[in-house]
């Protein structure tokens, strides 16, 4: 008999959803899986967010920039040294837990409106630092080029399915590991600093260390992150990572809920799903190339501000509230 | 015209901070609320000012509910609220603490007047007309927080623990101008305090709250030569 | 020989120095618009507004409409800060009162104010491509924007930069006067400084803080009619300015008015200065440096409260 213990069920939880994963990448087209690595993507850098936001209490407005930092180590790793993807994306983690971890040094002590300055400063000048190094390619930036299959696969594993692959794999893999980390002492730890930071405090718990650890894990993850988002564009440059990238993940973990990991998948599904659903409502009912261009953005903000006004605490809140209730 | 207070409960979080008090004070007296910190003094106060909201009960001056009043509105039909011992504005000048009332004010020949007269109650604020409120000390930031509530010319003033961290020959002279303003302008005044031998010497009624309930209410003088109250909250 | 060579060199850093001064001066003015908008909300609100880049670019369309119509970019600019004004007190009163008043408490508190105008800045913008389409659009400036001569050299600043210099300084010397001088200058600092002691003497703090959205809104109504001659106008437009506004406001302090300007100065020289002497490639990492280095020194900007800091 084997004990189960919440940390084990998690790991059969997530191989049994790999699993599932890994059928349904077998049944579906070529889009299907190249929009379920976007998931994956996003699900990622969502996670980062509740990492910092949710659980350390700080505002980051710049997760475009932590992305860029793995995105291109990544490609340096992978397309310069001539590194294996996986060691590639592995490196990407640790350089960008290593800069986050840099940059926690300096801003831990900053609160809110300042800390949100400062992330939003180097959201905009941190990718168009790319122009300064050759290396980096200026504007047009440097491949990002993971291969082909292994030819064990077979002929029939196309790009799209070995793209889904890596970025699921390793997303289950780092949103495993996160989940682990928040379910233990250092997931309480975090929380109790977040809701009270005097008491968390007072109560010996190193703050500026903790909101430090927070910044590198966050990231780190968000590091991984960039590496698969340019790996999905082939190639990494300035404008991969606009303010809008931080902003929309930014809404993704809103929706998804600040509090808690176990959205995250949904958060991934609704940035991608959105662009689509404009796309589907554009086509039915048409309109002017401004209203076409806008419409994803409109749906993301209205979104965006429904998701704080109604659901604050995440939609999973919202549901226990009403189960509550109905068992009152 | 009185200010009527009947079975007020008022909830702090999960906390019942106020459970089921009720007290008369009628126009023109001075009112002390005594009784030990944590009692819920400053809470009861904060709930007739409207800064906060009662669970159940109620509350009226001359017959019409304050609450759920907005504490604005209340102010300005006289009922003024000087809180937390010395609530002035640091960032502001002391004449511009003295000018908040007069912004809403109509009557501008009135608002000078009263102005003047606070001056002249509290002299050393006119010698530092021009300095910043947070530069004052102790009792002159008190004496600047009094003197704002009395340029709105209020008819019910609530005062919360004037005395906290002044030294005694202060306290003693805060009182007095307490007490003194009361016949002057036939004020009603509910002072809540933790010096209860100080507020009730100069108080007309004594309400003694403990954990959010009433114990006694009696005349201040009864109060004072009750042996249980002394021994409870006069410490003697 | 020596000589001959020396001189025109010499003039030429003369006048690159002189441009670099004067461009700074501009660009920093702008920035300085921008800045006091944010700080006038951040100090009624405690909400760092970042729908007011859709705000500013919101009215100047409305203002580039105004031209399309009559002509008249003085016009168009009265129309643009009087509408700005007008948005900014109806975002206040109808999207940012009920979102305070339903979410009160829990670690949200902090967040959902700055996500709320995150989406406020997305809709508009969107409502913005809806009605006048994403292609760029121009404002033709007022006064002509050819360069100054200085000792023979056409340098980088124009009639235009001069009369945005001076509209700046006007706009200030009116909040000054607003705020050290009158009865609701005395009201609004009130409710910024302490919205408890300000209602308790009777104060609408509400209807002020309301009011404090619509002097921001025309600041920023302002500042986007002054930016947009010599740029372009679609409905990111003036997201840049917006994230350097809002550099320079946490620069400064994010309390003061006075800091806000200091901290748009400073900025504006930093950059241009940056981008004059060492390369044109440092426009936007100056300004993350400057602002590191400020807040490692006073992590509460250079003006700012105590209150503020720990807060």
């Amino acid at each position: 008999m084997i004990k189960t213990t919440p940390t084990k069920k998690r790991l059969l939880l997530y191989i049994f959803f790999g699993w599932i994963l890994l059928i349904l990448g077998d049944r579906v087209g070529d889009l299907e899986l190249y929009q379920g690595s976007f998931v994956a993507t996003y699900a990622l850098a969502i996670t980062s967010i509740i990492l910092l936001t949710g659980y350390s209490g700080q505002l980051s407005l710049g997760h475009g920039a932590l992305m860029a930092v793995g995105a291109y180590t990544g490609a340096l790793s992978i397309f310069n040294a001539g590194l294996h993807p996986v060691i590639g994306l592995i490196i990407s983690v640790f350089v960008a837990g290593i800069f986050g971890l840099i940059l926690g040094l300096v801003v831990a002590r900053l609160s809110g409106p300042y800390l949100a300055g400062t992330t939003l400063a180097l959201a905009i000048s941190l990718p168009t630092l790319a122009n300064q190094f050759p290396i980096l390619g200026g504007e047009e930036g440097i491949v990002f080029d993971v291969g082909v299959a292994p030819a064990r696969f077979g002929d029939e594993f196309s790009q799209y399915k070995w793209f889904f692959w890596i970025s699921t794999l390793a997303a289950l893999i780092m949103v495993w590991l996160v989940a682990n980390l928040l379910s233990g002492r250092y997931g309480r730890t975090f929380k109790a600093m977040r809701d009270n930071p005097v008491a968390a405090q007072l109560s010996g718990i190193n703050v500026g260390q903790l909101k430090v650890m927070a910044f590198a894990l966050s990231s780190g993850v968000a590091g991984l992150s960039g590496g698969l988002l340019v790996m999905l564009i082939s190639g990494v440059s300035p404008s991969a990572f606009p303010l809008s990238l931080s902003f929309a993940v930014l809404t993704g973990a809103v929706v998804t809920g600040l509090y808690s990991l176990k959205g995250v998948i949904l958060g991934g599904l609704v940035l991608v799903a959105i662009p689509e659903i404009a796309d589907s409502l554009v086509s039915r009912i048409g309109g002017s190339e401004g209203f076409t261009t806008t419409l994803p953005g409109f749906l993301v903000s209205a979104l965006l501000i429904l998701a704080v006004v109604f659901t604050p605490n995440g939609p999973g809140h919202l549901l226990k509230r009403h189960h509550h209730k109905k068992k009152v | 015209m009185s200010l009527v207070v009947s079975n007020l409960t008022i909830d702090h979080g999960a906390i019942r901070a106020i459970n089921n008090v009720s007290f008369t004070v009628p126009q023109g007296q001075l009112a002390a609320i005594i009784g030990a910190n944590g009692a819920g003094k400053t809470t009861l106060l904060r709930t007739l000012s409207g800064l906060k909201e009662a669970a159940s009960g109620s509350a009226s001056w001359n017959g019409d509910s304050i609450l759920g009043a907005r504490p604005e509105d209340l102010a300005r039909s006289g009922i003024m609220h000087v809180s937390d011992g010395k609530s002035v504005i640091a960032e502001l000048s002391v004449k511009e603490n003295l000018a908040l009332p007069g912004i809403w004010r109509k009557d501008k020949k009135d608002v000078a007047l009263a102005t003047s007269e606070v001056i002249e109650l509290f002299p050393i604020l006119g010698q530092r007309l021009s300095q910043s409120a947070g530069s004052l000390s102790g009792g002159e930031r008190q004496m600047l927080a009094i003197g704002r509530a009395l340029i709105a010319r209020p008819k019910l003033l609530l005062l919360d623990e004037p005395s906290l961290g002044l030294a005694p020959l202060i306290v003693e002279q805060i009182f007095q101008t307490i007490k003194s303003l009361v016949k002057k302008m036939n004020l009603t005044v509910v002072l809540v305090e933790q010096n209860a031998m100080g507020a009730l010497k100069i108080a007309d009624e004594g309400v003694v709250l403990n954990l959010g309930s009433v114990v006694a209410v009696d005349s201040a003088e009864k109060l004072l030569n009750d042996p249980a109250v002394r021994a409870a909250y006069l410490g003697f | 020989m020596i000589r001959q060579y020396a001189l025109p060199i010499w003039g030429f850093k003369m006048t690159q120095f002189i441009t670099a001064v004067l461009t700074s001066l501009s660009s920093g003015a702008i920035y300085a618009l921008m800045a006091l908008a944010l700080v006038l909300v951040w100090r009624s609100t405690r909400v760092i507004n970042f729908a007011q880049a859709g705000q500013a670019v919101l009215t100047t369309y409305i203002g580039y409409t105004v031209i399309q119509r009559t002509g008249s970019y003085w016009l168009a600019l009265l129309v643009a800060v009087v509408s700005g004004a007008i948005l900014g007190a109806v975002i206040d009163r109808f999207f940012m009162r009920p979102i305070f008043k339903r979410i009160k408490s829990g670690p949200i508190v902090m967040i959902a104010p700055v996500v709320a105008t995150l989406g406020l800045l997305g809709i508009i913008q969107a409502i913005i491509g809806f009605i006048w389409g994403l292609t760029n659009q121009s404002i033709e400036a007022p006064v002509s924007t050819g360069g100054f001569k200085v000792m023979g050299t056409v340098i980088a600043f124009s009639r235009y930069n001069l009369l945005v210099l001076i509209f700046v300084a006007l706009a200030m010397l009116l909040l000054i006067i607003l705020f050290q001088k009158t009865d609701i200058g005395l009201a609004l600092r009130a409710s910024a400084y302490s919205p408890e002691i300000a209602k308790l003497s009777g104060i609408k703090v509400d209807s002020v803080r309301t009011l404090g959205w619509a002097i921001a809104g025309a600041s920023g109504g302002l500042a986007g009619m002054l930016y947009i001659p010599g740029y372009f106008l679609f409905p990111n437009a003036m997201d840049l300015l917006l994230v350097f506004g809002f550099v320079a406001a946490v620069i400064g302090g994010l309390e003061s008015l006075f800091g806000a300007v200091v901290g748009a100065m400073i900025l504006g020289f930093a950059i241009n200065f940056a981008t004059t002497y060492i390369s044109a490639k440092l426009f936007f990492p100056t300004a993350f440096i400057v602002l590191v280095v400020v807040l490692l020194l006073k992590p509460g900007g250079l003006f700012g409260s105590k209150k503020s800091r720990s807060a």
